[in-house]
């Protein structure tokens, strides 16, 4: 385990931020916490530039998308405090018609392409990137491919439906 | 790297050329495409266009049951497949609270190692190539092939090996597979040895590598570099160390570390982890002899698939089997992040699950995606033949850049 407890990282996120960070839990042992779009910033740069945190290395941004909830659409950033050698996950949940959130570019570098490929899979838009284009997906696609609407295989199969596994 | 002089053709003002490196460029070796904009012999600016074998692997595995993912992570980087597939077997085990016995866990530390030791002699030994020295990587490129015949002993396949099963392996590693292995120990290090004799020291190599491409730690932070580049320009974070997996706690080994983070640095960070993995695979084999004979998965009847003649002779065997193919078992609803120390550095495995047959949205941090992402900005001002054997030494899998 790290030299400091997920304890001590919710004490001095606590003391900083108070409620703007949601009671977080810790599946696995990896402390996760919720924040809004207007607090991430903050946020992330508070955990890494914080003298006894260091949370300097990101290690992933990715997206997540749950169509039945208000705010469908899920940004998630996984940090790596080396020195401690403790990780953190952020999580922040946007609105599906406006999926806008604040870029981290601005904190570190390699977040330019985790970003881009954020934004190919999932349409959230990373403001003030500064070359917000498709990466992995051909540029004169659609749609954004990971979002839950749209579907693997052709829709008239029927043999991998859920319930005829009794779901 | 945004800043392209955009002239036409015809314009008078254009002084430079654009140049097409790749998709398909020989020296690349990879679909890798940089659209390079050249001023002489040097680069002036770059922009990289990645996702040419795009195969949407995150969304395949949306819709596929846990078994059946892991010839997926088979494919992201094709040079050492059983690190990947380990690496996914254990994020499955650690949702599922599996304790793999310490058998299953060694056996895998040695495949994994010798995949690790497939993946550097790929890139140590392509790097000589373009540096103008084949006879390096046709020594080496034999050694490649007796670990395939390691890993065939053992699965039955050789590239994409979709080794190993969740909470353990398929079968039990034979005796000519140990005899292979112990073969392996005794003839690889000469070699090696003489591989280093041709390149360590020599004047040519070191002129042409030597102070190409230094990085310095601030910076490959600052990009999220893991893996040997990483470790090459000083910075010793290694997931086997920080974050111990499948026993790694046991072994005694080093993790060696560079200086200024160049080509030749990052040579040799690799060629000296290869006799790192040598050790680790010695001291495997030791400890297994000590361990239980015959162990080969851990006993979780309810996710790891029984052998075909018990299914139509057993009871209990057939409904586990119908089970777990049909996917009927209830597993937690939670998200677990797990990262294994791949050939090029951090293959993380964010899987968040709904209890469903499959998972509800998974992710693969690829190491080669993320480190490759500097390419562009750090061959401005570079020569287009350092440029290249600067791509060789980042050893960028395309399967893993694409996924």
């Amino acid at each position: 385990m790290g030299k400091i407890s997920n304890q001590q990282v919710i004490q001095s996120l606590t003391l900083k931020f108070g409620d703007r960070i949601s009671v977080p839990n810790e599946p696995f042992g990896l402390l996760t916490l919720e924040t809004s779009v207007d607090h991430i910033i903050e946020v992330l740069r508070f955990l890494k530039e914080d003298k006894e945190l260091k949370f300097n290395y990101l290690t992933d941004i990715t997206g997540i998308h749950f169509p039945e909830q208000e705010l469908s659409i899920g940004v998630i950033y996984h940090l790596h405090s080396l020195s401690n050698n403790v990780r953190v996950r952020v999580k922040v949940f946007l609105d599906g018609s406006t999926p806008n959130i604040p870029t981290a570019t601005t904190l570190w570098e390699g977040a330019n392409w985790m970003e881009r490929e954020t934004f190919d899979f999932f349409g959230i838009i990373f403001d003030g990137h500064p070359n917000l284009i498709r990466i992995l997906n051909v540029d004169d696609m659609t749609v954004f491919p990971m979002r839950r609407e749209h579907p693997l295989e052709d829709p008239n199969r029927v043999d991998k439906k859920d319930y005829f596994f009794g779901r | 790297m945004m800043n392209h002089p955009i002239f036409t053709d015809n314009d008078p003002q254009k002084e430079t050329i654009t140049l097409n490196l790749g998709p398909t460029h020989p020296a690349t070796h990879g679909v890798f495409q940089n659209i390079l904009e050249m001023d002489g012999e040097r680069i002036v600016s770059g922009v990289s266009t990645i996702g040419y074998i795009h195969r949407a692997f995150e969304k395949i595995a949306e819709h596929r049951p846990f078994y059946q993912i892991t010839p997926l992570t088979d494919r992201m980087n094709y040079c050492s497949s059983p690190i990947n597939n380990m690496g996914w077997h254990m994020t499955v085990e650690k949702l599922l609270g599996i304790e793999t016995p310490k058998r299953v866990d060694y056996l895998r530390v040695i495949v994994m190692e010798l995949a690790r030791i497939s993946d550097h002699l790929i890139c140590n030994g392509i790097l000589g190539v373009d540096t103008g020295a084949f006879t390096g990587f046709l020594y080496l490129m034999e050694e490649r092939e007796h670990i395939y015949e390691i890993y065939e002993e053992i699965c039955g396949a050789r590239l994409t090996t979709n080794i190993g099963r969740i909470g353990g392996f398929e079968r039990d590693f034979n005796d000519i597979a140990f005899a292979k292995i112990k073969n392996f120990l005794v003839k690889f290090p000469p070699i090696l040895k003489e591989f280093e004799v041709l390149f360590n020291r020599n004047r040519i190599f070191i002129e042409r590598t030597s102070g190409v491409a230094p990085v310095d730690p601030e910076t490959a932070l600052n990009y999220s570099w893991s893996g040997p580049i990483l470790r090459a320009t000083g910075v010793d974070y290694d997931v086997r160390v920080n974050e111990p997996y499948s026993s790694y706690q046991d072994f005694d080994f080093d993790i060696p570390v560079g200086t200024s983070g160049d080509v030749y640095d990052r040579y040799i960070v690799r060629n000296e982890e290869m006799w790192q993995s040598l050790r680790i695979i010695e001291q495997a084999l030791q400890k297994i002899e000590k361990e239980p004979k015959g162990v080969f998965h851990a006993n979780v009847p309810e996710f790891y698939l029984p052998p075909k003649e018990e299914v139509y002779n057993n009871m209990e065997a057939l409904i586990y089997h119908f089970k777990i193919v049909m996917g009927e078992i209830d597993t937690p609803k939670t998200e677990v992040y797990h990262a294994v120390e791949g050939g090029n550095g951090e293959l993380g495995f964010y899987l968040v699950n709904d209890g469903g047959r499959s998972p509800y949205r998974l992710h693969f941090r690829r190491p080669s995606f993320i480190n490759y992402q500097m390419y562009a900005p750090m061959s401005a001002g570079m020569l287009l033949s350092d440029a290249i054997i600067n791509m060789s030494s980042l050893n960028v899998i395309a399967g893993e850049l694409d996924a």
